[in-house]
This record gives structure tokens, C-alpha cells and sequence, in this order.
């Protein structure tokens, strides 16, 4: 079992997941994730994408892992990533569902999924999981080691793997259907606005 | 005719560039305080202060804070008795914003064609406006614009007859469809009239007043009042995660415009507004 429920409420999350950690997760659970996230984005999708069409091999084991929508800024001497902090989900919604499909477990992001990833969510047991968009240097300082795998080519779309320690997220949208995006502005939207 | 050399212009930008990367400006950093003093939502207030700290940690380390650092948007307003030397004007505004970003340790994110999309390597070229004013001055305006919340910025041609309540609606649809993809609380930039393009660059331009000062122009100062207070009605909060906070700000910029037309143009502009001006 890799999610704990700390003290404070929040909930240790420690990679890789399986369906059950998934199924206890639920929409705006707020979440410390620490272990192994891959970063990938818009081109390194791009390229997973045609591989997994072809039947070929990853250049990661997707299967219990999370991968992060970011592309970090360069690391000053001595640190170890610069800012990095989520993007835009949405643009991934084309490639998710394949990768679900191959047992990946997570994402984090920010913003909305499309219809069709929360349905590959429920139908496959995964989790998207929001981090604070902007909030990157703050971010930066839960990434212990950090090292380019795959596609270095592409700069910083290149796919990263991060060991992290106390990552903060909270839950978006769960397995379950849940949806933390509609339920929290529902409960602010003024009559008429 | 004043000389300003080349140089100087590039050594300017370069500064910019990066001051405005690790420093959000005070009127961003007010209007966190002025939100975190109303915002009901507890999930919304936790995200303000997260940002805070984060812009206090980005201007301590001197790192971004946020890793999208950008595609710089430089508005120049050239006096018509500066002369400048030892190059081009556009050359040296670039040769600025590439060892701004080379040096300050800031994001590469542009590419070369919208088409091959092979990174730059130093997040040239810059989109530059010139304009061309009275006076022996050169005043330089940056702002280094995210994508995602670029990519929620929208333009409509409304009719003369839709008039003024299709203009409301039209930046408050803006406003839902950008939600949390374009990373709440907002500033948004609209420019209304003009034609097509010019009412986009003054969409852009409206981004560049103060955060929290008046329009000078008092009914469009009320309307302002109006349109934020109704988007900060739609619940979605810091984050989309719900709440009182969806945009610190809107700012407006009208021109004469066609018989025939009302053009809008909104242009999004998440919590990471990162914009700095210097007079040489």
C-alpha cells in the first residue's frame, strides 16, 4: 500500500502505484508525492506516441508510474533543477489514454481533462493529479535528483526521471468520476455571473 | 538628435529579462495580500500564500518563478530624436533577450517555425512593437508572456448592434473557457476597436498599466469594476480549485474603429505576470 494518511490529512503517496492506492484516492484529497516521477510533454509525447502504435518498447516502464507535465528551466551551478513547476494538461489528452491503457497510474498537470481521459481514469484505474501552476521555484525544491532519459535532443521536453520527496499535489479527478474542478467552483459561482 | 548606441539597448533588455523572471512586480505582489485578505475559499487562500512564498523564493535564489519564463512581448516607444547607433534597433533588442535568458539561467521556449518546432536555444526572437513618439527618449516595455495562459486568449468580431453587452459577455466567456488551464487569478488585457490586429497589440499593450490603478478614462474605469467583479463570481478561484479569486485584474483599451465593426480582442494572462519597463 504506497498511500498513508499523515497526521495533518494529507496523504503519502510513495511511487509506483497500484489499483488499489489508486481507489483510495479521491478528488481534492491534497497529496505528498515522493519516489520516481517522469517528466514528458507536448514533443516527447509526440514521439511515445507512434512507438506504442507500432507495438515497440518505451523508453520507460510506464506500468504503476506517474508522469509530470512540466519542462523545467535550467538548474543554476549547484542545484540540481530550476523552476518546474506543471502545464497545460489538455494538450496531452490526445496521448493519455494509450498510456493509460499501458498501466501508467498518474499524471499531474494543470488544468482540464477531456471527457475521454477521465473515462480511460475510471476504465483503467488512474489518477490525474493537479500541482500549482506557477509555483515552480517552490516546486523545484521537492525534486532531490534529477536525470534526462530519453530525447535529450528536445532540450526541456526531454524525458526526465526526478526522484522527489514531498511533492505537493491534490487529487483533480479521481477514479471514481470525481472532479475536483466542478465541485469546488460550484460551491463559489455566484447566481448569474 | 540623441545617440544611444546598441549597446545599451541590449544590456537593457537583458536586464529586464531577467528581473522580471525572478522579481514579480510590487503590484502583483500587492494583489496577492488584497486577495488573501478576501478570499473565502480555504483552498484558494492556501494557493495565494504558496505563490507568495514562491515569488519570495524565486527572488531569493534568483530563479523563474515559473519554468515557463516565456516568449518576450516588447512594446519600444523610439523618440523621433533618438538616433540610434552601432546597429539595428531589432538586433539588439534580440541580441538583449538572448543573453538574458542564456545568462539568467531562463527557459528556452521558442521555436524556430511554428511547423520543424526546433527550440531556438536562447528564446529569440522577441515580438517587437515600435512605436514612434515626440521626444529624445527610448522607453522599452517587456513582458515575458506564458503560453497556456496564452493559448486561452481569444478575438471575436461582434456586430455594431451587439454593442456593449456582447463585449461583457464576450471577456467573461473568455474568462470560463481559460478556467484553470490558464493558471487563476488572471490579469486579462482586452482591446476593443481598432481593426483585427490592432486590437489585439492594444490587448496586449493594456497588460502593461499597473495593477490595481484606475483606467483614466472613468467609464471605462466603472466597466472595468464591473467585469471583474463578475468574474470573480464564476467560483472558479485560484487554480480553478474554487473561490473568490479568478482575476486580479481587467484592463481596457479602447480606439476608433469601422462603421461596420466592433472588433474584441482578450488576451489571458495568468498569476505569473511578469512585466518590466526601463526609459534609456
Amino acid at each position: 500500500m504506497s498511500v498513508r494518511v499523515a497526521p495533518d490529512g494529507i496523504k503519502d503517496v510513495t511511487t509506483p502505484l497500484d489499483d488499489e492506492d489508486v481507489a483510495s484516492l479521491r478528488a481534492g484529497d491534497r497529496v505528498r508525492i515522493s519516489g520516481v516521477l517522469y517528466t514528458a510533454r507536448d514533443a516527447a509525447h509526440g514521439r511515445l506516441l507512434p512507438l506504442i502504435e507500432q507495438g515497440q518498447p518505451l523508453p520507460f516502464d510506464v506500468r504503476g508510474q506517474i508522469i509530470y507535465y512540466t519542462g523545467p528551466s535550467p538548474a543554476r551551478p549547484g542545484d540540481v533543477v530550476g523552476s518546474i513547476g506543471p502545464t497545460t494538461a489538455s494538450r496531452m489528452d490526445r496521448f493519455t489514454p494509450a498510456l493509460l491503457r499501458l498501466g501508467l497510474k498518474g499524471t499531474i498537470g494543470k488544468g482540464y481533462r477531456g471527457a475521454a481521459v477521465k473515462d480511460a481514469l475510471r476504465e483503467h484505474r488512474a489518477v490525474y493529479f493537479g500541482a500549482i501552476g506557477g509555483a515552480g521555484a517552490v516546486l523545484s525544491r521537492h525534486v532531490k535528483a534529477l536525470a534526462v532519459i530519453a530525447y535529450e535532443d528536445l532540450g526541456t521536453e526531454a524525458i526526465r526521471r526526478l526522484e522527489v520527496e514531498g511533492f505537493p499535489a491534490i487529487v483533480i479527478n479521481d477514479c471514481h468520476g470525481g472532479d475536483l474542478y466542478q465541485d469546488g467552483q460550484k460551491a463559489y459561482a455566484r447566481e448569474g455571473a | 538628435m540623441r545617440d544611444v548606441h546598441v549597446s545599451a539597448i541590449a544590456d537593457a533588455v537583458k536586464k529586464l529579462c531577467m528581473e522580471a523572471n525572478w522579481n514579480l512586480e510590487p503590484d502583483m505582489l500587492r494583489a496577492f495580500d488584497r486577495a488573501l485578505g478576501t478570499e473565502r475559499s480555504a483552498a484558494g487562500r492556501q494557493v495565494l500564500q504558496i505563490l507568495k512564498d514562491n515569488a519570495q523564493l524565486a527572488a531569493t535564489r534568483r530563479i523563474p518563478y515559473c519554468q515557463d519564463t516565456g516568449m518576450v512581448v516588447c512594446f519600444v516607444e523610439l523618440g523621433q530624436d533618438v538616433h540610434v547607433t552601432g546597429g539595428g534597433l531589432v538586433d539588439a533588442i534580440n541580441e538583449g533577450v538572448g543573453q538574458g535568458y542564456r545568462e539568467g539561467y531562463l527557459r528556452a521556449s521558442v521555436v524556430r517555425s511554428p511547423f520543424d518546432r526546433v527550440n531556438t536555444g536562447d528564446n529569440t526572437p522577441a515580438v517587437i512593437h515600435v512605436d514612434v513618439v515626440p521626444g529624445a527618449t527610448l522607453r522599452i516595455m517587456i513582458m515575458a508572456k506564458g503560453g497556456g495562459c496564452e493559448n486561452r486568449s481569444k478575438y471575436k468580431m461582434l456586430t455594431p448592434a451587439e454593442g456593449l453587452p456582447g463585449v461583457k459577455d464576450f471577456i467573461i466567456e473568455c474568462v470560463k473557457t481559460a478556467g484553470p488551464d490558464a493558471c487563476p487569478p488572471l490579469v486579462l488585457g482586452v482591446g476593443i476597436g481598432g481593426t483585427f490586429e490592432k486590437s489585439a497589440i492594444l490587448s496586449k499593450k493594456a497588460l502593461f498599466r499597473e495593477l490595481g490603478s484606475p483606467n483614466p478614462d472613468p467609464a471605462l474605469d466603472a466597466l472595468e469594476h464591473e467585469l471583474l467583479d463578475r468574474a470573480n463570481g464564476l467560483g472558479i478561484g485560484p487554480q480553478g480549485y474554487g473561490g473568490d479569486t479568478t482575476s486580479f485584474g481587467i484592463h481596457l483599451l479602447t480606439y476608433p474603429c469601422h462603421i461596420t465593426s466592433l472588433p474584441v480582442a482578450v488576451t489571458i494572462e495568468c498569476h505569473a505576470h511578469r512585466h518590466k519597463e526601463v526609459t534609456l
